[in-house]
């Protein structure tokens, strides 16, 4: 592997510094899932690599007054065994379940998962539908960025020169939601998706929508919240005909391309067909939760 | 650049100077001379190089040697006891022919102790499961499910002596 040198900053300040002294030729390293093998690849080719390891408080989740807040360095491996997110935000937990293996999921971070902002990053609709924001720390000081501003493309991000993301913070949802995330791929292990589907149902108790969110990924050339399929569903029953119907107008709100993976228009099929499952899973998880009080 | 580090390999406290962008699993082999770890992939996909890290199985090939410093590391040559007597994950793959030609077996038997380790008494699917990031081409697969089953109801893999 080509030769660098390695860091391990023991404060975000310090960590900056580095960005800063080092410019185009620095890299920071969380799990290195990613970066090691682009490294390997000859795709990326860093002079120096800042590890975040040893940086006190990212490896922190916390949950206070209904927010929860998600450091940079938790694995995947982590947020799979958080029963809180399992309880509350069931499709972060379905987006980390299945993503790589158990090794994988033991190193790889959240915050790699999101700042490499590949399409296929399993966290990213999840997050968009959780409406989560980004806390960044920089050398001009701290600042906080919504998801959906964050992504700019394929690879590209928000995060400015000497940026460095501490933590994800993602608001309580209402009450009474029941949420879902569907991978689509070929094989249930060590894939990645064709697409991403992330649904949140809020229903009143006449099971009419009260609040719908779906935010997709691989659908365009970044994620998003589907929101003309967000408004037709509320106000509605939560049938599965309505479903159905706001599935096709997602459709309509997609942009998916044709990669080596698949089609677009085996995407766009998918969307309409992936959307009422991701729904009726959700509102099955709804039920549960109201059975269990 | 030289580094020097400290970790425990296998039980013992060890240091060595490693260079920054030398990964675990060549460290290991080309330092200590410890070949269980394989590189099959290299970019993480087959578990070959599985090794466990404060009891966390990784992927030794995608980890620089340098993150393992001030931590603990367990390789399939750590397994067997002082006298040479094998794990009891070790001896079912023997029993249950879960070995065809080997290549994987470290990494599988690693993998297998990491989730053993984590949960004594899982089910087949967890089984499924927690293995999904280690390849086998010969056996299927189902051998190997059969003797991690087997060593798990021995109830002898909770502790990490047996």
């Amino acid at each position: 592997m080509r030769r660098f040198t390695y860091y391990e900053p023991e404060s975000l300040k310090e960590a900056i510094a580095l960005l800063e002294k080092n410019g185009e030729t620095a890299r920071l390293l969380a799990g290195g899932t990613d970066l090691i093998v682009e490294i390997k690849q000859e795709k990326k080719s860093p002079d120096h690599l800042v590890s975040l390891r040893r940086i006190p408080g990212l490896q922190e989740m916390d949950f206070s007054d209904g927010e929860l807040c998600i450091g940079a360095m938790v694995t995947h491996r982590m947020i799979e065994k958080a029963e809180l997110i399992r309880d509350k935000y069931s499709l972060l937990a379905d987006a980390v379940d299945n993503l790589g293996s158990v090794q994988v999921r033991n190193v790889a971070t959240i915050g790699g998962n999101i700042c490499n902002a590949a399409p296929s990053a399993d966290t990213a609709a999840p997050l968009v539908a959780l409406g989560a924001r980004l806390v960044v720390e920089g050398p001009a000081g701290e600042r906080q960025i919504p998801i959906d501003e964050f992504f700019k493309g394929p690879g590209k991000t928000d995060l400015g020169a000497g940026e460095i993301l501490r933590c994800i913070r993602i608001p309580a949802l209402p009450q009474g939601a029941g949420s879902c995330y569907i991978k689509h791929a070929r094989r249930k292990a060590m894939d990645l998706p064709l697409l991403g589907i992330a649904v949140i149902i809020v229903p009143d108790a006449n099971m009419v929508c009260r609040e719908a969110r779906i935010a997709l990924s691989l659908a365009g050339p970044k994620p998003f919240r589907a929101e003309q399929a967000e408004a037709f569903v509320t106000g509605k029953p939560l049938s599965e005909e309505v479903w159905k119907q706001a599935g096709e107008i997602a459709v309509g709100e997609s942009n998916p391309r044709s990669s080596f993976r698949t089609t677009a228009a085996y995407r766009r099929k998918m969307i309409g067909t992936l959307i009422p499952r991701a729904a009726a899973v959700s509102l099955q998880r709804v039920n549960r939760a109201w059975m269990k009080g | 650049m030289a580094v020097k580090i400290s970790f425990k390999l296998n039980g013992e406290d060890v240091s060595i100077n490693v260079d920054d962008h030398v990964t675990l699993m060549d460290m290991l082999r080309e330092e200590f001379d410890l070949f269980g770890a394989k590189e099959g992939c290299g970019y993480g996909e087959c578990g070959s190089c599985t090794v466990l890290v404060d009891d966390k199985a990784v992927n030794s090939c995608l980890m620089l040697a340098v993150a393992v410093n001030g931590r603990s590391v367990l390789t399939i040559e750590g397994l067997a006891g002082p006298r040479g007597e094998l794990d009891p994950l070790q001896k079912s793959f023997v029993e249950k022919g879960a070995v065809q030609c080997g290549f994987c077996t470290p990494g599988m038997i690693m993998s297998a102790k990491a989730l053993l380790l984590e949960k004594p008494c899982p089910t087949e699917e967890e089984i499924r499961k927690g293995m999904a990031g280690n390849l086998c081409r010969c056996t299927g697969y189902a051998k190997i499910v059969e003797a991690i089953k087997a060593a798990s109801e021995r109830g002898c893999s909770c502790g990490k002596d047996s």
